[in-house]
């Protein structure tokens, strides 16, 4: 489903990925693990298309298609969602609203029709539910004033609303306690299936006792430098990034 | 953070040409002889058949216009060539043998005018439940449910009608909020002004309806001069949405209306705008020059006046929609949202002005500017030495979006009794990039992202207005910022 070949990028004149090579295929969920500034949430924003994060060379491969050639939006019509790491506040915006104007552009892009009020509240509430989230979650608006918790979870319900194809996860787990992890593991566990792949960003192994990937990837300096099974995310944790560092 | 580079691209991207309503309906129409001058003023005043001392109204206002005490206002941040008032027609009308009696006899190319603006008259009539009067350039072509509001005693029609039905109602209050010596533009509508509504809402009735004036200009080179006037009598309650359009031109166009409110003993007076006069081109040719003069007089115990106003058109737009609290208890409110792109300027706001006990009022103002726009919001709230217990709160924010544009707040604030409590609040913010990138992440447009955005903004604003000009307002604001971003 998502191939990238020989990444690079320079953000603000240094170069951040330096060459970075990954296959995910449908209905695998993959870890990126690394130290902090090796590159992980510059792939994320790359993969998504953020402005300032371009890819300076090498190619992305998404379904067949050429994703880095998107903009932002045909992206996420696409079906690549990313749950930010820092979710934005969009103040006097009903999270109702959000949810409802997204949830719309992705499925009339797909050539389905627009959801009713009705029948988007109805599916709104039936997530709302498996995360444990108050309804008036709904009349919120987008992240004003939510905790850290929240606003992960309103992150997890947004990927659970648009049915992404591949969801990339940047950081989920920072900032949660233990029992807000849980519930957001728990709600991305639901969204695994054979269809649908994830990208997991985590510099701790800890979300992964959670989520248990197929595959897990250590990023460093720009580059994946070992890949394994999910074994290898308890080793980094016991052995830390050392080993990986230009320094030794 | 700073807006990306493509924000500002498309924002300045946005053209006058997405302005929908810029149509030239093709009708013949009878025009005053171009220019300005005493006979142009009994002229207008002979087509409407009106009365002696109101004739005699115009010409003192018109003679207090020429002489040196009325002065243009050069004090607005606003900037434009100086108008020649000699080339104008004051007065168009379009030709029908005689006054339509019901809608049956309007002029169907009139109706159809009104169709392509959104406002089928005759469905409006059975379906929306919303009573209109409809302004084509200085004469009222139609008003909708007269027969039902009579009924309860409620007067709407057209002001020209009213001198000639309700001639004392008119006599007493015309004038007494907003004076001939006002200011330069109320004098020049004090002389020239064609129509306008006027509403009388009876002891204790509660308007069951919402009563809306539709202010269409047609005519080229004409200028229009509405003049409205609403008096809620004592334990009335009324609500007025009032809406305008104008063809796209090359030349500028001068509106320059007076809007006068009277709310006596427990009324309340709930008026709403949602102006939306051609703003020009995206190189800031052409559009409307409106110079507007509202004020509303709580003049009883316990009395309301609530201003709600959605500015997106006009080239140029001058206009302080403001309450005169007189009466003990009473409240005055001003909501409003005003968008600024490409060329276009505003400068307004509010006054409050506080006289009697327990007063109190609130301001919510909402600029947003894009392209060159600027933007002031100039407000003034004076309190005076016997209004005992005032309280004021006033909110201005401002949005900018992209490098060009502008948005400057002037507030005034004139104390004279130590009881009042006064408070300001003000922020400037810009769309970040942030919240672009997580709309669009989201499957958003770069331009439904910015509605979205603009629209929470403004939010406070829209839940004041009734609920079909809410939608109606969400949907004229996408449509101003339309190629603002994308």
């Amino acid at each position: 489903m998502l191939e990238i070949r020989d990444l690079h990028t320079v953000v603000d004149g240094k170069p951040i990925l330096r060459g970075v090579d990954l296959e995910i295929v449908a209905g695998e969920v993959h870890a990126v693990m690394g130290p902090n500034g090796s590159g992980k949430s510059t792939l994320a924003y790359v993969l998504s298309g953020r402005e300032g994060y371009h890819a300076d060379s090498g190619e992305v491969l998404y379904d067949g298609q050429m994703l880095l050639e998107l903009t932002p939006e045909e992206r996420a019509r696409a079906g690549l969602f990313l749950a930010f790491q820092y979710p934005v506040e969009i103040p006097g915006v009903p999270n109702a609203t959000f949810l409802r104007t997204a949830v719309n552009a992705v499925r009339l892009a797909r050539g389905e029709e627009e959801l009713s009020a009705m029948a988007f509240l109805k599916e709104a509430r039936a997530k709302l539910k498996q995360l444990q989230m108050d309804e008036s979650f709904l009349n919120r608006q987008v992240n004003v004033g939510f905790s850290g918790g929240e606003k992960k979870r309103n992150e997890i319900l947004q990927m659970a609303m648009l049915e992404p194809r591949l969801a990339v996860l940047d950081e989920t787990d920072s900032g949660l306690d233990i029992d807000a992890l849980k519930i957001v593991a728990d709600g991305i566990n639901r969204l695994r299936s054979a269809g649908r792949a994830m990208l997991v960003i985590t510099h701790y192994q800890r979300l992964l006792d959670y989520i248990v990937p197929d595959k897990v990837h250590v990023l460093a300096e720009g580059r994946i430098v070992r890949s394994g099974g999910k074994e290898l995310a308890v080793e980094l944790e016991k052995k830390g990034y050392a080993e990986f560092s230009s320094a030794a | 953070m700073s807006v990306s580079v493509e924000t500002v691209k498309s924002v300045e991207a946005a053209t006058g040409g997405e302005y929908k309503y810029g149509f030239y309906t093709d009708i013949e129409s009878e025009l005053a002889p171009k220019g300005l001058n005493e006979d142009i003023v009994r002229f207008i005043s002979a087509k409407k058949g009106e009365p002696e001392w109101l004739l005699d109204w115009r010409l003192k206002a018109f003679r207090l216009w020429l002489s040196s005490a009325a002065e243009e206002p050069a004090w607005a941040n606003v900037r434009y060539s100086p108008i020649d008032f000699q080339d104008a027609y004051y007065y168009a009308a379009p030709k029908q043998a005689e006054a339509p009696k019901s809608l049956e006899e309007v002029d169907p190319a009139l109706l159809e005018t009104y169709e392509k603006l959104g406002i089928p008259l005759k469905e409006q009539e059975i379906l929306a439940g919303v009573a209109i009067d409809a302004v084509f350039d200085s004469v009222s072509v139609a008003t909708t449910f007269k027969g039902k509001l009579a009924e309860l005693g409620i007067i709407f029609c057209p002001i020209s009608e009213a001198v000639k039905t309700h001639p004392e109602l008119v006599k007493k209050y015309l004038g007494s909020v907003v004076p001939v010596a006002d200011n330069f533009y109320a004098t020049l509508n004090s002389a020239v002004f064609s129509d306008g509504s006027f509403v009388y809402v009876p002891k204790g009735v509660r308007c069951p309806m919402e009563l809306s004036t539709y202010f269409r200009i047609n005519t080229a080179e004409t200028g229009q001069f509405e003049r409205t006037l609403i008096v809620a009598d004592v334990g009335s309650h009324v609500s007025y949405l009032e809406g305008c359009t104008a063809p796209m031109r090359s030349e500028h166009q001068l509106h320059a209306a007076v809007v006068e409110l009277v709310a006596l003993d427990d009324a309340e007076i709930k008026y709403s705008t949602v102006q939306n006069w051609y703003p020009g081109d995206k190189e800031g040719r052409g559009g409307i020059y409106n110079f507007v003069t509202k004020r509303g007089a709580c003049r009883g115990r316990n009395s309301k006046i609530s201003w709600t106003q959605v500015e997106t058109g006009s080239a140029i737009t001058w206009k302080y929609p403001s309450v005169i609290l007189q009466g003990d208890h009473s409240t005055g409110e001003f909501y409003s949202v005003a968008i600024t792109n490409n060329y276009q300027q505003a400068d307004t706001g509010t006054k409050m002005i506080h006289i009697g006990r327990n007063t109190s009022s609130t301001i919510i103002s909402k600029g947003i500017s894009a392209g060159h726009g600027q933007q002031t919001y100039r407000g003034l709230v004076r309190i005076l030495g016997k209004a005992d217990n005032a309280r004021n709160y006033t909110q201005c924010d401002s949005l900018l979006i992209g490098e060009k544009c502008g948005g400057h707040t002037v507030p005034y604030i004139e104390v004279k009794n130590q009881t009042a409590k006064v408070e300001h609040e003000a922020t400037t913010s810009k769309i970040s990039d942030d919240q672009l990138f997580y709309c669009r992440q989201r499957g958003l447009s770069d331009e439904d992202a910015v509605a979205l955005i603009v629209n929470g903004f403004c939010r406070e604003v829209f839940q004041k207005l009734p609920m079909e000009f809410a939608v109606e307002a969400q949907k004229l604001l996408g449509i101003s910022l339309e190629g603002a971003i994308g």
